[in-house]
């Protein structure tokens, strides 16, 4: 029974997506009640597979009991268990603002919803470079699904853009696999690692240009420059829920940056080892400063937003790309950090854009917001947190990256960069807030008539505002527990830093017939 | 035999990167097509090309065909089909809907 945890995470939200999609659409409560419930039930699993790792052990689990390396495995391990429950946490506060009424918009929202949340946790767990595919696959194929959700003629536009560079970005994954199984003549990532350190020399410049073509589709989820483009359109125009559970899908790219690059090409990897040390870091660091002239230049609140995700992958990926153990569990720190704060961000703005009518998100001045003191003492904190400031978790999360490029040999560039971009994300964020709080104007002034439209401004404010006030609690959360989440970090660190742990448990697990 | 399905897998990926690069929907979902077949064509071939080897452990026999490749191909189409359906319906959608097919859903003079 202990062994089958693993496959929770991945059952789970495939069997609610299922049953979900069996009922039928006027049972929407009922639906309702389900899908959060089993969002929740995900919230433990995840919590109980963090402390089934957190000793340092690793469980594989072989599916259909074929041995490894010849069936597929799941893994978890400190990082896959730390991803899942970022995952589980972010889905069900954005669930719990999507019962609010988003999503009504369409008929199998929660069956998506699930699906995606299935195929997000398959990527984080599954021991197999093909499998990630496939699970990528599903994660996108709900994705476009989610950011469809609603329609509309600008959904429309983002979503093609989406849908096509993401289908190129499949091709590419399979290019890269199919040379990878081509010269290896496996996919199990535990025995590549093995693999690719005795590879012929002359098969070594193959083997680079399958890793580097993998780091693109990597960079391609994560939003790294120069493949960031799709990402604030596609993220301003969808709805708060989902824009709020895509803050996760660019960690996914991250995710699988620290997991492929540690394992397969990592430090141990003979010929080709730290294969993407070069790459990784200056085009973190170009995505921080094109990220924050995104934050700068931007027109609407949620076009900021989506930048801001943008300088959360550029700051993490810095972090990673140091390739340290400090460096990489200050990473792992920001991680959740940057989720939370741009989900609550994506749901407060909805908040906001929904009290201020034909105004929407605009950065121009509007009638003044019902309730403007709680929502801007909101918008108050959830800056501070995003700009780094003290005393919250960006603070920490920043604090802790540069406190290990301090060992690094780039280290006036990482400051530098980062520290200047915090700053111009706070100009940013300021110039934004004063427009949306102090720049109002009362609405008899407001050349926009309320009166047509009462419904909007008699809205309960707490009901919506629960989920981003609990996403602010973990963030607080991270703050009050830094000590042990930052220890739990730099095991995840020290662990994907020794590969070797990883590839015996995976490679020498006994299979019960 | 491998030149000549190296040049197949190269000039389809090459009409793919064309014409996925084009300013209209449909020649860009034409082009994703030819870049999935050159994939799949490619992730085929990665087994090697043998001509009469079985892919089952009998006696007797010292040369096998892989037939992993074969299976991840089959996910490959499988997985590339739907992704062909879903991009032709959204831009079927998005042609409705901005009232021309260019991608950028920018009406030309």
């Amino acid at each position: 029974m202990m062994n089958h945890i693993v496959i929770f995470p991945v059952m789970l939200p495939l069997l609610a997506g299922i049953l979900l999609l069996l009922l039928p659409k006027r049972k929407l409560p009922l639906k309702r009640a389900i899908s959060l419930s089993l969002v929740m039930l995900q919230v433990v699993t995840a919590g109980f597979l963090l402390g089934a790792v957190n000793s340092g052990d690793i469980l594989a689990y072989a599916l259909g009991n074929w041995s490894p390396p010849f069936g597929i495995v799941l893994v978890a391990d400190r990082l896959a268990a730390w991803m899942l429950i970022v995952t589980a946490l972010v889905a069900s506060c954005a669930l719990l603002y999507a019962i609010r009424g988003t999503d009504k918009n369409g008929v199998h929202f929660h069956t998506l919803f699930q699906l995606q949340l299935f195929g997000l946790n398959g990527a984080f767990l599954t021991g197999d470079l093909f499998n990630l595919f496939v699970f990528f696959e599903i994660l996108l194929l709900a994705s476009y699904s989610l950011l469809l959700h609603g329609g509309g003629r600008l959904k429309t536009k983002a979503g093609l853009h989406f849908v096509v560079i993401n289908l190129v970005g499949s091709t590419l994954f399979l290019f890269a696999v199919g040379i990878l199984y081509g010269l290896l003549g496996t996919l199990n990532m535990a025995d590549l690692a093995v693999k690719v350190v005795s590879v012929a020399a002359e098969d070594v410049a193959l083997i680079y240009t399958a890793g580097l073509l993998l780091f693109a589709v990597f960079a391609l989820k994560a939003a790294l420059l120069p493949l960031y483009l799709w990402l604030p359109a596609a993220y301003a125009h969808t709805t708060a829920t989902v824009a709020a559970l895509f803050a996760i899908m660019t960690k996914v790219g991250a995710y699988c940056i620290l997991r492929v690059y540690t394992l397969i090409f990592g430090a141990q990897a003979g010929p080709v080892a730290n294969l993407i040390e070069a790459w990784l870091l200056p085009l973190a660091l170009m995505t921080l400063i094109v990220g924050v002239f995104g934050t700068l230049a931007s027109t609407r609140m949620r076009q900021q937003v989506a930048y801001l995700v943008i300088t959360s992958v550029g700051t993490l990926l810095t972090a990673f790309g140091m390739n340290t153990e400090s460096g990489i569990a200050a990473g792992l720190y920001y991680l959740p950090h940057s989720t939370f704060t741009t989900a609550a961000l994506f749901l407060l703005v909805d908040c906001i854009a929904n009290r201020r009518n034909v105004m929407d998100d605009q950065f121009e001045p509007g009638p003044i917001i019902q309730q403007h003191r709680l929502l801007g003492a909101l918008f108050f904190v959830l800056a501070i947190l995003i700009a780094g400031m003290p005393p919250l978790s960006g603070f920490i999360g920043k604090f802790l990256i540069l406190n290990a490029a301090l060992a690094h040999s780039a280290l006036w560039w990482i400051m530098g960069i980062v520290l200047i971009t915090s700053l111009f994300t706070l100009i940013a964020l300021a110039r934004g807030g004063s427009m949306l709080f102090y720049r109002a104007q009362s609405p008899h002034i407001c050349d926009v008539d309320l009166s047509t439209d009462v419904p909007r401004g008699v809205l309960s404010v707490t009901g919506e505002l629960t989920s981003v006030i609990c996403l602010l609690a973990l963030s607080i959360g991270l703050v009050i527990y830094a000590g042990v989440i930052t220890d739990y970090t730099t095991a995840i660190a020290d662990q994907l830093l020794q590969p070797e742990a990883y590839i015996q448990s995976v490679l020498n697990m006994e299979v019960n017939q | 035999m491998e030149l000549l399905i190296a040049i197949i897998v190269g000039v389809l990926t090459a009409c793919g990167v064309y014409l996925s690069l084009r300013g209209r929907t449909f020649p860009v979902v034409l082009g994703l097509t030819f870049l999935s077949y050159a994939v799949n064509l490619f992730l085929l071939i990665m087994g090697r090309l043998t001509i009469g080897s079985p892919p089952i452990i009998s006696e007797n026999v010292m040369h096998y065909a892989d037939p992993l490749p074969q299976a991840l191909v089959l996910t490959a189409i499988v997985i590339s089909f739907g992704m062909t359906a879903f991009v032709i319906v959204l831009s079927l959608k998005a042609f409705l809907e901005m009232g021309n097919d260019q991608v950028d859903g920018k009406h030309k003079p």
